[in-house]
């Protein structure tokens, strides 16, 4: 789960890394509140949407007067911001978060994240902020710092240190550098993160370390236990679709194309999306409907891709292991009937009871199309599409 | 032969009396593994599906010498459940349990290095199976057919479908490890594949792997070491987009790393047959053995 850049920082700043001045505002009255507020002669006015590259895009600027703020505030708040990370709709903005600018005279870029190969928590730090790290990381690799902490032992002292050394930092900003990696470290496991990314962390003027932008990225399997930080989720940000789906425990993303599936299994749902891609379709979808299927599942599955207007054909691919696969063409009759599919629906069960299944598809009378194994469905998902189409 | 699990493993069931453990122990019993009891702790002393339960997986060893553990409790205890197989002296532990926090997983593995004789299989799997002798977990036993082949795979239905494959044209399979689809997880690809290498009764291997991480290229890597077997491998994911998590906590695409493309280049250089389609793993797998079977040769 993403958080916003100014939820983040609320809670860098409950661990004391420090920040610019700042507070958020929901319209461009209150934007100019809080620059009254905050005092001086500038401010920055920040968009607050889940994605990065919003510099570029217009969603961070910086204004001289208070009535550049209002402007600013106002061009922004109820607009979506288009950025190369949103894609072409944009996200929509909600909030803006308005600060005090630092001079900065440094810009470092710090992360953690979970390194796979090491099964550790990996913290990377580079000379440089604001750029993508992972390009970076393919262009010079060599420029970007990394240790990782034992999961037992914690992160250690001695590895901040050798961090900062690599970062040619002073040695005021040394100590400073090597305290605020280890409250970060601590953050990342009390708060279940799966990355923490400054970027960038700069040495102001004066001397000091500040996070000048935060992302932070939750665990999605530890939000039982992160209740608080669970409650900030911003649905707006996220697809309808995807969140409609959660809520029934379903796992959906949207895709470009035009064959729906629905899918029992992860994997099979990604092969099955590559499958209609491989016959010559687009899928539009990704959708697991998990291992216990059952008609309720798969009458909401229904429903959510029909609310998707460009799909002209669905592709059910269901291999029934240990769940009946009779009872899965019940429960898709049943939905078919009930949520009244006018679309051509493919389908193809295999397992469990599968003979007994294509029989009662094939009496229903419905406009079921029978598939025999994965090819075939595929095959002929992509030639109703097509069909569908033509009409 | 086979690997990790035969005939003679004796299997408890972590969280046996919950919905998930009874019905997969029942599973597991009409399939024909021997499952020697269950673990429910405040349970202990009592009977369920005619095997005794006990409070700890350690009381169980030593009642049953049992050295093998499925594991069907809910995520928030996971690691926990894992954990206490291993101090136990459990052999394969095998955990089916989906959801639990990456942070959990990361001090199980540290931990675990503390337990050399503990291998295992999960989180977020099917299981392994060794037709015929012994099912640990949540897959259909009826598709299974003991054979030649032995599978190793990040998806359950993925599996499922390799299975189903070889059952159809008659290769048939010599174990099937399900390894999960958590970025953090117990055995990989390269131990599936060493173990499968050494094993007599395997004669090729089907790997099937997603994307995210980096897993099947380090697989590619030792195949072209060590693999003498013929290797087929479908990776899913093409179609996927970047950034976007497919289902499983551990297939995303993240700043480039981790692409489908990647992985079917890396095995191809490494001599594996990728097929393209997840309907072609069996027909390749039939055609590799086809060109090399062992008992072909000239006498």
């Amino acid at each position: 789960m993403y958080l916003h850049e100014y939820q983040s920082k609320q809670l860098l700043g409950a661990y004391g890394m420090p920040l610019p001045a700042g507070r958020i505002a929901h319209s461009a009255q209150e934007a100019v509140e809080v620059a009254r507020a905050l005092g001086g002669a500038s401010w920055m006015v920040k968009a607050q949407v889940h994605a990065g590259a919003r510099g570029k895009a217009g969603g961070v600027q910086c204004a001289n007067s208070s009535a550049e703020v209002e402007r600013m505030a106002r061009a922004l708040i109820g607009s979506h911001l288009v950025t190369q990370q949103t894609g072409t709709q944009g996200l929509p903005v909600g909030t803006v978060l308005v600060e005090t600018p630092c001079v900065a005279v440094r810009e470092l870029y710090l992360s953690l994240t979970i390194d796979r190969r090491s099964e550790r928590v990996m913290v990377m730090a580079a000379a440089g902020g604001g750029m993508e790290i992972e390009q970076r990381a393919h262009d010079t690799p060599d420029t970007i710092h990394t240790v990782t902490a034992d999961p037992v032992a914690g992160l250690q002292a001695e590895q901040c240190r050798t961090l900062a050394v690599s970062l040619h930092l002073a040695d005021k900003q040394s100590a400073q550098f090597t305290q605020i990696l280890l409250a970060l470290y601590r953050l990342f496991v009390e708060k279940d993160a799966a990355l923490i990314e400054i970027n960038p962390l700069v040495v102001t003027d004066a001397g000091d370390l500040l996070a000048l932008d935060a992302k932070i990225v939750l665990d999605d399997n530890a939000l039982y236990r992160q209740t608080e930080l669970a409650a900030l989720r911003d649905v707006t940000q996220e697809d309808a679709r995807e969140s409609a789906a959660r809520g029934f425990g379903l796992n959906y993303i949207t895709l470009d194309g035009n064959i729906a599936c629905m899918v029992n299994g992860a994997g099979l749902a990604m092969a099955t999306m590559d499958l209609i891609k491989l016959h010559g379709g687009e899928p539009a979808n990704f959708l697991d409907v998990g291992g216990g299927t059952t008609a309720d599942k798969v009458a909401e599955a229904f429903k959510l891709i029909l609310s998707d207007k460009k799909v002209r054909a669905i592709l059910v691919n269901i291999f029934g292991g240990i769940v009946r696969c009779d009872l899965i063409a019940e429960g898709i009759i049943k939905a078919v009937s009930e949520v009244g599919i006018t679309l051509p629906v493919v389908v193809r069960l295999e397992g469990n009871n599968a003979e007994r299944a294509r029989e009662l598809l094939h009496d229903s009378r419905l406009k079921i199309i029978t598939a025999d194994g994965l090819t075939d469905a595929a095959v002929k998902a992509v030639a109703s599409s097509k069909l569908q189409v033509a009409r | 032969m086979s690997i990790l699990v035969d005939k003679n493993t004796r299997v408890i069931c972590q969280g046996f009396t919950g919905k998930q453990g009874t019905f997969h122990s029942e599973q597991a019993i009409a399939y024909g593994t021997r499952m020697a009891g269950g673990v429910t702790p405040g349970k202990g002393g009592a009977t369920h599906l005619g095997l005794p339960v006990f409070n700890s997986v350690r009381d169980a060893v030593r009642e049953t010498q049992a050295d093998a553990s499925m594991i069907y409790v809910p995520a928030p205890y996971a690691a926990d459940a894992i954990l206490e197989a291993a101090d136990a002296g459990i052999k394969v532990i095998v955990c089916i349990t989906e959801g639990i926090p990456v942070l959990d997983m990361l001090k199980v593995k540290a931990t675990l290095q503390n337990y050399p004789q503990a291998r295992l299989i999960g989180p977020n799997c099917p299981g392994v199976i060794t037709p015929g002798a012994c099912k640990i977990g949540i897959m259909p036993g009826a598709i299974h057919k003991p054979g030649r082949v032995g599978i190793v795979s990040r998806s359950g239905t993925l599996t499922y479908e390799a299975v189903h494959q070889t059952t159809q044209n008659g290769l048939g399979q010599s174990t099937c490890v399900g390894i999960g689809g958590d970025p953090i997880h117990g055995m990989n690809f390269i131990d599936c594949l060493a173990l499968f290498e050494q094993d007599t009764q395997t004669e090729g291997i089907i790997l099937v792997g997603e994307i995210g991480g980096t897993a099947e290229e380090e697989a590619a890597e030792y195949i072209s070491r060590y693999v003498s077997k013929p290797v087929v491998s479908y990776i899913a994911g093409l179609t996927a987009p970047a950034g976007k998590r497919m289902g499983h906590a551990g297939a995303i695409i993240s700043g480039g790393s981790g692409t489908a493309q990647g992985k079917i280049a890396a095995l191809e250089r490494a001599g594996v047959t990728i097929v393209h389609s997840p309907a072609e793993m069996g027909t390749g797998m039939l055609e590799q053995l086809k060109c090399c079977k062992p008992h072909e040769h000239h006498s």
